[in-house]
């Protein structure tokens, strides 16, 4: 009975009957005073007292008032053997203390004992603590111990289940303080627990083990797949206590299927079979009647049967589970809860990018076509619309387009921008008819002109002037559509374009006659904006050349003051320049200069580009799987030059470039965001990513973080391209010894910069962008170093070669290259793998020759590896009595070396920290007297041994110096480290 | 333009609500709900505007009194009518609380109505409001009567109605000051004013008329030029130099005539019948502060502090101060509290983090002292320090700290056959702590 705390019982009860916030606060203020001097009193309290005191502070501090004391006694409560008491402190810590007090060192000391405690329960409640406070600190003190308690044999199921909890929570504040070791491959034998809790835990734990390093856990494939046939096969009954609503496990389902998701297909048959029957058993159970009524019940069922359809999505190789899936999702599609409706569309819109089931997306059409008329949820019309764009092709695509179109009209703002963008993609992608395509996008310019963006009516015009048969449509309903009594400035942008080109194509009809089409045009002028009312006159100037008939006409509203002297400078620009090639240019000179626009070299749309950048994550799963099954033909390539192209066609006219304008405001506006958009545009992201250490940059799709990503991935995927051509590599020699550096070496600073990090650009010019990516383990590394090109030609006769500059090197370093292919296709990277041995310590620095052709002009470049010895170094921890004892065995006069140097950088500590740790040091403290000081050690691995290094960097902020000391066995090592981490300083 | 006016109680549930002009929505009452009364932070405010609407509230007891208004009007017009209304309504059914209003609901919407019309303050007075709207249910009025009372509310005198009869004319006349002080720590005064007022009971028969005269310098001044002005009573605090007091600002009750103030400086009045507020007044010169508080704080180590605090009284031995209190502000982290005192009783509260030093009474001239010992937990967190709060002081002396005097105050009633001699007077000075205030 004195366990139960009455004195807090009657505190809250006070606390609750107060009437106002002052009585409140007083009756608060009577109680602190009463703990204060409790505490301060002279009789020691006993446990019990102590315990009810600090829940008193823990309801006070959550009622709003801040604590300042108490946090001795809530540490002292760890001390005790009742769980209770041991409870309230560990919870009074998790929530009160914060990371930088000063008692931490002592909760980490108890946590300490805890953990190493045989009673279970305190084990768990230093668990559940590490877990709440979940700072990088405690990352750093216990990750490494926790795993042993996950795999200790005799730990407790509670015990194992808290420890993979709190690891997990460990591993997502600081990834990297989670030491990979030997637990990994027993950590997925958890998946075998007796124990569902355990389980339940370990997937979530593994989960996030397997998007660091997801080799590393194939192991776990096969185990989730029988631990998850178990779970469907049973019936509720099994599973008693992890049953909910008559579903067994649901959460425990769900996240098996979710780390399923990470990986392909198994590629052992009989695992298959057993994920597919697996997955058949759940569509199943979807049909079954349901059990209960309650809606916990569906929730749950339908959970995993979601998850369930996202891993046939994901996996893609089971037709007739995907065709059941599409059947199942399609039965959800007139469901009536709108959250399943969504479900089902979102997931919908991933099965018809699959080949097997696009045909059973499309049966749904109709239902979808509804669902986007009628219903109430704006999210779920957008996902209707999301889907609809998902499962046309070619034979749905009027139809598809027709029902946007009509639904463009009623369409909430907030989607329409999208909506017109796919409409226009769709009318692009699969017209067979192009007078339909241009009726349909003049359909939409009319319909929802403010929501056109200028990429889709560049467009119209680059696919009007490229297919002559139809020029004349066009020019047609476009002149039909001007007659409109107010249309669009879009509008009036394609019917400027397009009659100032093609106006000629129906002059003949008298209803269209030239002064007609230039009275219509004309018309709107004034309505305009300036960029309009520019293009117009570009427009007008053309139709001088087309009917030289309306010239007075056209001369008269260029010298209009309006124009000539508008206060817009590029109209005023393009109303004198035209008016005097109007009045004085020959009829030939007209032709030649205003001459019909060259067709536009095909590329990939820009609208696409344009939705993608929209809705990245979405459109990109759609895209990718997209490619899969059509070979789309890549295209980029010939973006650049269409910018270049169309000037180089009218400069030599010295005219003023009228008819150059009109292609270059198309072509200008193109090359921009197309640029942007295919990741051509390497001088604003690779600093960025540098700086960012090679973390994957944005949204945009740039080189470089493909490069990254490749780099992540390469084991599978770019092992295929080197070893087709490692045959013919026997002959090449990729290899040179002492041969003399050919060129200059380029890109020095960046390689400095490789002294203490792994990845990023090496070194980038216009043509060519070289990254590099590495790994070192003990006494070996691999180098990947990839080759960007950033032009829209192939490199030609493309090679590699490294050059060892010391004959000494060869016998120091053991390298293998696996080299490149001959060539590097436009916009293209390819990837190179050099594999180092260091068999000795060294101190040159081999290089990398490039040669490679580039529009017939040979190129060579020379770049230093960033190969440095302290790649090779491991850090390594000692307590001061060692290092103080190692540091006088090497002191040594030849095994010392010391400098005093200038600071090259901020002396900032931080900056300085992580730069000895990237190099390879560790950091000891408590070992030098003065706390600014660094002192560290660290062993080079070599083939032929291990040499241990120790050092000592004493900066001095006022001079800006540092007096940097390295101990090393070997002499030419404590030089060539000191050296080194000079440059870096 | 008071838009509506609406109750609450602590909780914040309406008890009433009554909306004057269309301007305002039902959904006010829950605006000024959410965003003041429930809000996280305390608003201290008070006024708040909420969406287009300005809402001004007072508080009384656990009652929230709130006029909302979408117009521009004069805030302080809108607090006077609010405090106006309290009065009335303390007037019929005594203490504001929750029950009080639950209790008289009708009475109140009755009396709301008649106060404001259309957003524009009407009468106030509960004198008048008390002859049409009783207590004692509903009681018809013949037609004589209601006439009377049109003619008299609409009248040229409303607030006093004719024939008015009693036995024994008597006339009570309060002066209530109240002084605040804020003192540093050496004895300086930073800032003082006494604002005080002039209350009035009057017992009178048929329509008198009334003359007030006091010290007030410009009245004093103007008076001297005149013969046969006579001098006032005798100095019974500290008071001013001259025998006359320096006032900053006053303002009279409806029934004095302004005119006559503005001309001659001679306050001249018929009273209304009963109790009512005859003038207010503050003055910042020449005040005579009652008591000085010497505080003396030894901070002995991070966990123990001494604190000596000496008041001392500054009037005539002959008179009583009463119902004195010293508060002394603890540190947020005090843990035991040790007081010696000679006189009076003091005691360390902790739920205000105060030592409370209470003195019953205490004559002019005295000097007491008290001190304490303060043990204190030395905090986890050191980076806050206290802020030292000041000493604060609560009393009740028979004088007027300002020196306000009341030369004479005359009745003359022409009709009725009483004179100025008959009449029995009453004049009382009571001096009251405000903010009183010295740092430590």
């Amino acid at each position: 009975v004195k366990d139960s705390m009455r004195g807090l019982a009657v505190f809250i009860s006070d606390i609750r009957n107060c009437k106002s916030k002052e009585a409140e606060e007083k009756r608060i203020n009577k109680e602190l005073a009463n703990i204060r001097s409790k505490f301060k009193g002279d009789k020691a309290l006993d446990g019990y007292q102590k315990k009810k005191y600090v829940c008193k502070l823990l309801f006070i501090f959550l009622l709003g008032n801040d604590i300042d004391f108490g946090h001795m006694e809530a540490v002292n409560l760890l001390n005790s053997n009742k769980y209770t008491e041991k409870q309230i402190g560990y919870l009074f810590i998790s929530v009160l203390i914060s990371e930088n007090n000063e008692l931490m060192r002592l909760v980490q000391q108890n946590l300490k004992n805890d953990l190493a405690s045989r009673n279970p329960v305190h084990v768990n409640l230093a668990l559940e603590c590490i877990a709440n406070i979940g700072s990088k600190e405690m990352a750093e003190m216990f990750a490494p111990e926790i795993p042993k308690l996950l795999v200790m044999g005799d730990a407790g199921d509670t015990v194992k289940q808290s420890a993979a909890l709190c690891l997990l929570k460990l591993f997502r504040t600081a990834p990297e303080m989670v030491p990979i070791g030997d637990w990994t491959s027993r950590v997925i034998h958890l998946l075998n627990d007796q124990h569902m809790g355990v389980v339940t835990a370990a997937v979530s734990l593994i989960e996030a083990l397997v998007k660091r390093n997801p080799d590393d856990f194939k192991g776990c494939v096969s185990l989730s797949i029988s631990r998850l046939a178990r779970i469907v096969t049973s019936s509720y009954t099994d599973l008693q206590d992890y049953t909910y609503y008559f579903v067994p496990a649901p959460w425990l389902s769900v996240k098996l299927l979710r780390l399923l998701q990470n990986y392909p297909p198994p590629e052992d048959t009989t695992v298959r079979n057993r994920l597919a029957e697996c997955l058949e058993t759940i569509l199943n159970k979807a049909v079954e009647p349901p059990k209960s009524k309650k809606v916990q019940h569906s929730n749950a069922k339908n959970a995993v049967l979601f998850e369930a359809i996202s891993l046939i999505i994901h996996m893609d190789s089971d037709p007739s589970l995907l065709v059941r899936a599409c059947s199942q999702l399609g039965q959800f599609l007139s469901n009536r809860e709108t959250n399943l409706r969504y479900l089902a569309l979102e997931s919908m819109c991933l099965l018809a990018t699959s080949e097997f089931s696009h045909d059973a997306v499309k049966r749904h059409q109709e239902t979808v076509v509804t669902a986007l008329k009628s219903e109430r949820d704006v999210s779920v019309r957008q996902r209707a619309v999301d889907l609809l764009y998902a499962m046309c092709d070619r034979s749905n695509a009027e139809e598809i387009v027709g029902e946007m179109l009509t639904y463009l009209e009623t369409a909430d703002y907030s989607i329409r921008g999208e909506l017109v963008l796919k409409i226009a993609i769709l009318a692009e992608k699969y017209a067979s008819d192009y007078t339909w395509y241009v009726d349909t996008i003049l359909n939409l310019i009319r319909l929802a002109g403010d929501f056109v963006s200028e990429e889709v009516w560049y467009r119209v015009i680059q696919i009007v002037i490229n297919r002559e048969d139809v020029q004349a449509y066009a020019a047609k309903t476009v002149f039909e559509a001007l007659e409109a009594p107010a249309c669009h400035e879009n509008m009036v942008k394609v019917g400027g374009y397009i009659l100032g080109e093609f106006g000629n194509l129906i002059a003949g009809d008298a209803r269209s006659s030239p002064s007609t089409q230039f009275q219509l045009l004309h018309g709107k002028f004034h309505l305009c904006s300036p960029p309009t009312r520019a293009l117009l006159l570009s427009a007008y100037i053309k139709l001088v050349n087309l009917f030289p008939e309306i010239r007075e006409d056209i001369i008269a509203v260029l010298e209009s003051d309006a124009n000539l002297r508008n206060s817009n400078v590029e109209i005023q620009q393009r109303a004198s320049e035209y008016l005097s090639l109007a009045r004085n240019s020959t009829q030939d000179v007209l032709a030649t200069v205003l001459e019909e626009m060259p067709p536009f070299p095909e590329r990939e749309s820009s609208i696409l580009a344009q939705l993608r950048k929209k809705k990245p994550a979405v459109e990109d799963a759609i895209r990718a799987r997209g490619e899969k099954q059509q070979q789309r033909p890549a295209s980029g390539a010939a973006d650049g030059a269409a910018a270049s192209a169309a000037p180089t066609a009218a400069t030599p006219t010295s005219g003023g470039g009228g008819g150059v304008k009109l292609q270059g405001d198309i072509a200008g506006a193109e090359s921009n965001t197309d640029s942007d958009l295919l990741g051509l545009d390497f001088g604003g992201s690779a600093p960025a990513a540098a700086a960012g250490g090679g973390g994957a940059g944005g949204g945009s799709v740039d080189l470089l973080s493909s490069i990254l990503d490749v780099g992540v991935s390469s084991s599978s995927s770019s092992s295929a391209a080197p070893s087709a051509a490692s045959g013919a590599s026997a002959q090449r020699k990729t290899v040179v010894v002492g041969a003399g550096a050919s060129g200059s070496i380029v890109g020095e600073e960046n390689w400095h910069k490789f002294v203490c990090k792994n990845s990023g650009v090496l070194y980038e010019n216009d043509i060519l962008q070289v990254g590099v990516k590495c790994d070192y383990q003990q006494s070996s590394g691999r180098i990947v170093v990839y080759y960007g090109n950033k032009t829209p030609a192939p490199l030609a006769q493309f090679a590699s070669v490294i050059n060892l500059p010391d004959s000494s090197l060869t016998n120091q370093l053991g390298i293998q290259v696996k080299p490149v292919g001959d060539r590097v296709g436009a916009s293209e990277q390819v990837n190179e793998v050099i594999t180092v041995d260091c068999m000795a310590e060294f101190s040159a620095c081999p290089l990398l020759n490039i040669r490679f052709v580039y529009s017939g002009v040979a190129q060579s470049i020379t770049l230093k590896l960033p190969l440095t010895i302290n790649k090779f170094m491991q850090s390594s921890e000692m307590d001061s009595a060692t290092f103080f004892q190692h540091w006088k065995q090497l002191s040594q006069p030849e095994q010392e070396c010391q400098k005093i140097f200038q600071a090259k950088f901020p002396m900032d500590a931080e900056t300085t920290k992580t730069k000895i740790l990237g190099f390879g040091f560790s950091l000891l403290s408590n070992i030098d007297s003065n706390p600014a000081n660094f002192v560290g050690a660290g062993i080079v691995q070599t083939k032929s041994g291990n040499i241990g290094s120790l050092f000592r960097l004493e900066p001095n902020q006022q001079a800006q110096m540092y007096r940097l000391t390295v101990h090393s066995i070997k002499p030419g090592v404590s030089k060539r480290l000191c050296e080194l981490l000079e440059t870096q300083l | 333009m008071i838009g509506g006016l609406f109750v609450y109680n602590h909780k914040g549930e309406v008890l009433i609500s009554r909306v004057y002009r269309d301007d305002i929505g039902r959904n006010a009452v829950d605006a000024f709900r959410v965003n003041v009364i429930h809000a996280r932070q305390q608003v201290r405010s008070p006024v708040t505007n909420i969406a287009h609407t300005s809402f001004f509230h007072i508080k009384r007891s656990n009652i929230w009194i709130c006029a909302a208004a979408k117009k521009n009007v004069n805030a302080a017009l809108v607090f006077q009518f609010l405090y106006k209304m309290v009065e009335v309504m303390g007037n019929y059914f005594g203490k504001i609380n929750e029950d009080n209003i639950k209790n008289n609901f009708v009475l109140i919407y009755e009396l709301l109505d008649e106060i404001m019309d259309y957003g524009y303050p009407q009468n106030t007075d509960t004198g008048i409001l008390k002859t049409y709207i009783t207590q004692q249910g509903i009681k018809s009025q013949t037609k004589e009567e209601t006439t009377k009372i049109t003619n008299q509310v609409t009248g040229q005198i409303a607030w006093r109605r004719e024939g008015i009869k009693y036995r024994r004319n008597e006339l009570f006349l309060d002066v209530i000051e109240s002084v605040n002080l804020l003192m540093s720590p050496q004895g300086q005064v930073l800032s003082a004013h006494v604002s005080g007022r002039v209350q009035m009971k009057s017992f009178l028969s048929g329509m008198p008329e009334c003359k007030f005269g006091i010290n007030d310098k410009i009245v004093v001044d103007s008076k001297r030029q005149e013969p046969g002005a006579t001098s006032g009573g005798g100095n019974l605090g500290g008071g001013g130099k001259a025998g006359h007091i320096a006032i900053d600002d006053c303002q009279f009750h409806q029934c004095v005539k302004l005119s006559k103030f503005d001309t001659e400086h001679a306050i001249s009045f018929i009273p209304p019948d009963g109790e009512f507020e005859l003038m207010r007044y503050r003055t910042t010169k020449d005040i005579s502060l009652p008591f000085r508080v010497i505080p003396l704080v030894r901070e002995i180590g991070r966990t123990k502090m001494e604190v000596k605090v000496v008041v001392k009284s500054n009037f005539k031995p002959s008179l009583l101060a009463q119902k004195v209190e010293v508060r002394i502000p603890t540190p947020l982290n005090t843990s035991g509290v040790q007081v010696i005192c000679m006189k009076g009783k003091a005691r360390y509260k902790a739920s205000d983090n105060a030592i409370v030093w209470k003195i019953k009474r205490m004559g002019g001239m005295k000097e007491w002292q008290l001190s304490a010992e303060i043990d204190m937990l030395s905090a986890t967190d050191k980076a806050k320090k206290w802020t030292r709060p000041p000493i604060s002081m609560n009393f009740e002396v028979p004088f007027a700290p300002s020196g306000f005097k009341v030369r004479y105050l005359k009745v003359f009633e022409s009709k009725l056959n009483y004179s100025d001699h008959d009449v029995i007077k009453w004049v009382r000075y009571i001096g009251k702590s405000g903010l009183y205030e010295t740092r430590c």
